[in-house]
């Protein structure tokens, strides 16, 4: 195979006309011969930048030679050192600001593709039949971990691998948090990729009891106290859906993104067979900007919706990935930009008959370094549609907090707990992921997670 | 786990049934007006479900379905010893009634007001209250006396008084009408609590706050994660955007928006029928009704 040192081995993808009309995965990853052709663009350096670009500080170069070397089993070996997700991270890690975004490569050309590599290691393991090993030896310290999505999976993962007997509880009925109810399937499948991760997990010993919602079902000083677990992992995740508070909101047609995606994910209801009612919209307008909102976009996109993502600031300050934007507008998602809504319309029986907006341009730079968008007077328009789909970003759950004396939160409703060692204000709880800094990334709360584990192992043994 | 230990059918048009099913963390820790979510089936929806009652000690809880839709209906076909895919909770904020002092209760005369299978949610608190010494009135509405559930249950726990809408059991007519006559007997209330179906709490609210007695209501609106993640279940509370799962199901009956809350109830409603429909009918049921 060719190689042009400067250029990443594009990666082959559904074609955007056909995949625009079905949940099939849109990447379909490296071959052997491409991924090593892509591998030997590697420059190994002595101090790679690439790690530190790392959340959860994969031996990246390391990893990569035995990918060259044609010893995937190698390869897996190195990645799990650091991360119990590697087929998940290898899909949705925004790659572009993290590892790549240092990858000395990237100064004069194209950064290796360190995220398709992953995704090539894990995917082979797994065709392989290679998993993780438990550890020999149990340290027989029992540990409950409250969440089973990114930040809880590595965390109990982690734990499991130094000794612990760790039990996650999750709210749903089913495991993987985010990486199930929110991610759809075109971009991460859930029985191929998600449930093997899942499995991997547990063949380190991880025990997972769903249908429990701390602070409901069973409140944290009853696991502490009652049920003999030495310390707790909070990775509970996003919360509540935010809304905009303009008028129409509570029309019939406005969804949060997360219902639409939960229905859609989680419910099944992108697939025929299932029995779970969804709305499927003809024009469907999507508020928002975020990762969250090209999930929804797209999701609408597949079940034959026309759709428009309508977003107040401009393109370039749109917070979703690069990748995930570029993979929308292949597929035919409308890009409404610097336009706000301010109403939503109703027809007489209380349906979505529109959404009124107005135009915005780029003011001053406010808190956050963007641009601030101010609104343009008289330039408000409609636009037709039957479906408006919030994604917003979401507020902090209480259910947790609420109901566990000691456990400090911020003035946001997040939990305060220590970056380092996710260490709270509750003697033996630890937190991490979306509960404690809002809604973020996957790998970002892999990361906390991670530290969690430490954290607590530090506890433990002080 | 998720057993079910006991089944009972108690009106069989519309069909409602009660079951008695194992599930352990939940009978531990429910209290008086919270509820859960089941699921029937590995491929089933998530149903939110009212607790009628639970043994903390047996570790089961006692549950109350009217047949609407498919998974109800679905639900209705599992028979004892057969088990639930998931039952989960409790959820949503316990009853305010349980947080009060004790002995101000004891000074105050409470009433509740139920209708159709909202009369189950209405036991726990009755027998709560009963059990700290505070016998309240309860007032049961059904259309007629075959659709009358629980008397039974309520009997031993409170001063009972049960109308229909025909006449053909207890008092005749709504809820209101009874709410009203007894008011009309001298009889004076400080505190409301309405669960059943929308309309009916509507326009007990409506009376309630005529009277001047203050009324809570417990709303059962569209959920789907019934943890606080999906916003479905929301509604307008004094103008401000609630949700049912987390910040009730309970809310000033006075200060919710009921036309809203109704209308929002149609969202999935032809999705649902639509498939009812299908699995009652198989495929006799070509969805396009005498146009074929």
């Amino acid at each position: 195979m060719e190689v042009d040192v400067m250029k990443k081995i594009p990666v082959r993808e559904q074609d955007p006309k056909v995949r625009a009309t079905n949940f099939e995965e849109v990447c379909l990853g490296y071959n052997k011969e491409e991924a090593e052709a892509e591998a030997s663009r590697c420059l190994n350096c002595k101090n790679p930048r690439c790690v530190e670009g790392c959340p959860v500080s994969i031996q990246i170069p390391q990893f990569i030679q035995a990918v060259k070397d044609g010893d995937v089993a190698e390869a897996y070996r190195v990645i799990g050192e650091s991360s119990s997700l590697p087929a998940i991270c290898g899909r949705v890690c925004p790659q572009e600001t993290q590892c790549e975004g240092k990858c000395v490569r990237g100064i004069k050309g194209e950064a290796v593709a360190i995220g398709k590599l992953e995704r090539y290691v894990a995917d082979t393991a797994r065709e392989m039949g290679i998993h993780p090993t438990p550890p020999k030896e149990k340290n027989g310290k029992r540990v409950a971990v409250i969440g089973s999505g990114p930040a809880g999976l590595t965390c109990a993962g982690d734990l499991a691998k130094m000794g612990y007997d760790v039990t996650i509880f999750e709210a749903l009925h089913e495991a993987g948090g985010v990486l199930t109810y929110g991610i759809p399937e075109f971009r991460l499948p859930k029985e191929r990729v998600v449930q093997k991760e899942i499995d991997n997990v547990k063949a380190l010993g991880v025990k997972i009891e769903t249908d429990v919602v701390v602070g409901k079902s069973v409140k944290i000083d009853e696991l502490m106290k009652k049920e003999g677990f030495s310390a707790v992992f909070v990775g509970s995740g996003a919360g509540l859906p935010k809304f905009m508070n303009i008028p129409g909101e509570q029309a019939l047609g406005v969804f949060s993104a997360n219902e639409f995606l939960t229905r859609s994910n989680l419910m099944k209801a992108f697939s025929p067979d299932s029995s779970t009612p969804i709305m499927r919209p003809k024009k469907a307008v999507i508020v928002g900007g975020g990762n969250v909102a090209m999930d929804a976009a797209r999701t609408a996109l597949r079940m034959g919706a026309e759709v428009h993502v309508v977003y107040r600031r401009s393109e370039a300050e749109l917070p979703a990935r690069v990748e995930e934007v570029h993979h929308a507008k292949e597929e035919g998602v409308i890009f409404d930009l610097l336009t706000n809504p301010i109403e939503i319309l109703s027809n007489e029986e209380g349906w979505v008959s529109g959404i009124r907006c107005i135009r915005m341009e780029l003011g001053e730079p406010d808190e956050s370094g963007r641009r601030s968008p101010v609104a343009v007077e008289g330039s408000e328009f409609e636009i037709e549609c039957d479906a408006v789909i919030m994604s917003l970003g979401t507020s902090p759950n209480p259910l947790i907090a609420s109901t566990t004396e000691g456990l400090d939160v911020n003035r946001r409703g997040c939990i305060v707990a220590d970056e380092a060692n996710g260490k709270s204000s509750k003697d033996g709880v630890y937190a991490g992921g979306d509960a404690v800094t809002g809604a973020a990334t996957v790998i970002l709360a892999m990361g906390a997670g991670k530290a969690g584990a430490k954290g607590i192992d530090e506890y433990i043994n002080a | 786990m998720f057993q079910i230990l006991e089944k009972h059918v108690l009106t069989e048009a519309p069909v409602i049934f009660q079951m008695i099913v194992e599930a352990p963390r939940v009978a531990a820790s429910c209290e008086p007006g919270q509820f859960l979510i089941v699921r029937a089936d590995a491929e089933g929806e998530r149903v939110p479900l009212t607790i009628c009652d639970y043994d903390r000690e047996k570790g089961t809880v006692e549950i109350v379905v009217q047949v609407i839709g498919a998974e109800t209906d679905k639900m209705s076909r599992l028979n004892v010893g057969d088990s639930f895919a998931d039952v989960v909770g409790p959820l949503g904020r316990p009853s305010d009634l349980i947080e009060e002092d004790i002995e101000e209760l004891k000074k105050k005369k409470i009433l509740f007001v139920a209708g159709g299978v909202g009369t189950a949610p209405v036991y726990p608190q009755a027998k709560w209250l009963h059990d700290h010494g505070v016998t309240p009135d309860v007032i049961i509405g059904a259309k007629n006396k075959d659709l009358v559930i629980l008397e039974d249950k309520f009997k031993s726990v409170c001063n009972l008084t049960i109308t229909t809408d025909d006449g053909s059991y207890g008092r005749s007519g709504m809820v209101t009408v009874a709410i009203q006559d007894l008011w009309n007997e001298g009889v004076r209330w400080d505190h409301c609590v309405a669960i059943g179906p929308m309309i009916m709490m509507k326009f007990v609210c409506k009376l309630t706050k005529e009277l001047g007695i203050p009324t809570v209501v417990s709303m059962n609106p569209i959920m789907v994660d019934g943890t606080g993640m999906c916003g479905a279940c929301r509604l307008m509370v004094d103008g401000k955007v609630k949700f049912a799962c987390v910040d009730g199901p309970e809310f000033d009956g006075h200060l919710v928006d009921f036309d809203q809350a109704m209308s929002r109830m149609k969202l999935y409603k032809t999705e649902e029928g639509r498939l009812f429909l299908k699995e009652q009918e198989g495929d006799t049921h070509h969805g396009n009704c005498g146009n074929a």
